[in-house]
């Protein structure tokens, strides 16, 4: 696979457990590599968020990044799928390789990346459409126009976002008209209706009912195998339930950027831990 | 009502009126425990005496508008007996020599100049609306909308007094004649209801949440499919609203379409060919009019009204409607 020349000879990451992951470095891409981050830099401005962030997101798992609020997250995720270039005046700096493609080459287009990588929001976000409209949405941008093809695509991914049962006879309703947890699940379905990769959620439970997290949590798992899922998360105990791997993000000193302190399998960040300021966070002395 | 309420503060009121609270405070002993502070006295005559006020501001403006209406029809209703409704609202020649008072000439006039004005106006309105709010970074903007605000604030003398002497010499060489007519005020006009409804359907597109926007890029969808399928839709009835608003200015416009529209009181007939609308001929006659003359210049501006009562009455369905569609079928 060919490598983008920026990338050769950085330094391997943070503290990390997964060592086979890093173990030829930088030469290739592990197979289930998704995303294949080194030393990015981030900066809204002149304020520097990010700093020296290398991490790999394994494909066909649930990544979860944890975090005190601020330590950039959300910005790392938006990252991902160039989410930021949406904010004037940001600048990214390293590499980030998804499926070994850079995806800040020049020439690389944004709006096929985002194809790609959906990404479900804090706030429940749907259009004032149909249900109908909302998850067809996407397919109708790739041209897709048949009744019938769009009928199985909406029906397809409502069952696949755990909302189908509910709504089947409502599709014509209003997408705002539903409670608020019933539309992140439908927004769930509008980006599983493209086929994304990736999924990239951010804290996409918190603001709604115990139940329809719970349809979430079980949709995560149900779909892991196709649709590579890393979600932001400030409930330890979702971390802990959802994922397989654990990233933790922090920044030290306010106004300084923040950095990825640790990385591994959730299993070992939960309970061995290699990084003090980790093992304080998880056990809640800080953040 | 109940006579206490909770409150953060109101120690102010409190001190001033020692005497108020405490008979009230007797009355329900037990609240002293649970340490809700009483409404004052002085508090509760002040609100009321301000939503009195409100309600004989909102009183003033509704007798207002019923007695507008309520003489203008007065004055109107003998056109049924000495004119003929008829020969008033379908009569196609006016001519007050002949005392024959057939409006059809204005209202087509009224018409034709009202919908050309909105086919040029109403587009580039809602163009620089959906740059504004979509497009143009914080500097374009900040030149931009000052302008379009600007353009609202002129005086449509001024309006009339451009169509005068830049428009319709140009429309003049181009087409013929003097270049007083329809053609001459559609431009014009155009420009006129461009502020109206491009400010008012910023509002719209501004009051649609980021998120949605949001979501549609994340999505996968560009800038254009974002507008065209997310953001014009979501801001659809606010757009209407502001074109209906625009329409209305357009028909009750009178200064600058008097001075460009030609005045001559026939039948449209072409786009350079003079012809005069409701509310300039209203002008032209107001002055010395009388008798059968005088009722159908009443009888027009009862239209007009009439006309304007309508297009608001079109805003307030449609804005229900969407609250109605907001909360689900
Ligand atoms: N659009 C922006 N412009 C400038 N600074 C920003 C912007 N968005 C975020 N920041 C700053 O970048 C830092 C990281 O923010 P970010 O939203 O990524 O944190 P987070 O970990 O997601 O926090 P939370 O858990 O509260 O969501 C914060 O200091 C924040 O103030
Ligand atoms: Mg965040």
């Amino acid at each position: 696979m060919a490598l983008d020349p920026l990338v050769a000879g950085v330094p391997t990451p943070a503290i990390t457990h997964d060592s086979t992951a890093y173990s030829t470095p930088l030469v290739s891409v592990a197979e289930d590599t998704t995303f294949f981050v080194r030393n990015m830099e981030f900066f809204y401005g002149d304020f520097h968020a990010l700093t020296g962030v290398s991490l790999d997101i394994h494909g066909g798992a649930i990544t979860a990044l944890i975090g005190p609020s601020g330590c950039g997250k959300s910005t790392f995720l938006r990252c991902l799928n160039r989410m930021n270039d949406l904010i004037a005046g940001t600048k990214i700096e390293g590499s980030v390789l998804f499926g070994g493609a850079d995806i800040y080459g020049s020439g690389v287009d944004p709006v096929d990346l985002r194809r790609r990588v959906g990404m479900i929001f804090q706030q429940p976000n749907p259009f004032p459409q149909s249900i109908y409209d909302n998850v067809a949405f996407g397919p109708r941008l790739q041209g897709i126009r048949k009744k019938s093809e769009l009928d199985a695509i909406v029906e397809d991914s409502l069952k696949r976002a755990n909302l189908w049962k509910e709504v089947k006879d409502i599709l014509g309703r209003n997408g705002l008209a539903i409670s608020g947890g019933q539309q992140q699940r439908l927004c769930i379905a509008r980006v599983l209706a493209v086929e994304p990769d990736v999924l990239l959620m951010d804290e996409p439970c918190s603001a709604i009912d115990p139940t329809s997290v719970q349809k979430i949590e079980d949709l995560m798992a149900e779909i892991k195998d196709e649709v590579t899922t890393i979600i932001v998360t400030h409930n330890m105990q979702q971390a802990a339930r959802v994922s397989d791997y654990t990233s933790f993000f922090l920044q030290e000193v306010a106004g300084e950027p923040a950095v990825l302190v640790e990385s591994g399998k959730t299993n070992d960040i939960f309970t061995t831990p290699l990084d003090k300021r980790t093992e304080d966070y998880i056990t809640g002395r800080f953040g | 009502m109940t006579p206490f309420t909770l409150r953060q503060a109101d120690e102010q009121d409190q001190t001033l009126n020692p005497g108020m609270s405490p008979d009230l405070a007797t009355t329900s002993p037990q609240h002293k425990k649970a340490e809700l502070t009483l409404v004052s006295r002085t508090t509760q005559i002040k609100e009321r005496a301000l939503s009195l006020l409100f309600f004989l501001c909102a009183i003033v403006a509704v007798l207002g508008v019923v007695l507008i209406f309520a003489f203008v029809a007065v004055k109107a209703v003998p056109l049924f007996k000495d004119i003929g409704f008829l020969n008033f609202i379908a009569g196609t020649k006016w001519s007050v020599a002949q005392s024959k008072f057939g409006v059809v000439p204005f209202i087509v006039g009224s018409l034709v100049v009202t919908v050309g004005a909105l086919a040029i106006g109403a587009p580039l309105a809602i163009l620089t609306a959906l740059f504004l709010s979509e497009v143009a970074g914080p500097r374009a903007r900040a030149v931009i909308r000052p302008a379009v605000e600007l353009l609202a604030g002129i005086p449509s003398v001024v309006y009339g007094f451009f169509g005068v002497t830049v428009i319709a010499p140009v429309v003049g060489r181009l087409f013929g004649g003097a270049g007083f007519g329809p053609l001459t005020a559609w431009i014009v006009l155009s420009i006129m209801i461009v502020p109206t409804i491009a400010m008012l359907s910023e509002d719209a597109l501004d009051s649609i949440p980021m998120g949605i926007r949001e979501a549609s890029f994340a999505m996968g969808a560009t800038q254009w499919q974002t507008i065209y399928k997310v953001v014009l839709p979501a801001a659809k009835i606010g757009i209407i609203d502001a074109t209906i608003l625009g329409m209305g200015r357009a028909i009750g416009e009178t200064m600058a379409v008097l001075m460009i529209v030609g005045n001559a009181p026939q039948m449209f007939a072409g786009l350079t060919k003079p012809i005069a609308t409701l509310t300039s001929q209203i002008v032209l006659g107001m002055g010395y009019a009388s008798g059968d003359f005088q009722t159908a210049l009443f009888g027009m501006a009862a239209l007009l009204f009439i006309i304007s009562m309508g297009l608001v009455l079109t805003v307030r369905l449609l804005s229900r409607s969407k609250r109605e569609e907001g909360q689900g079928a």
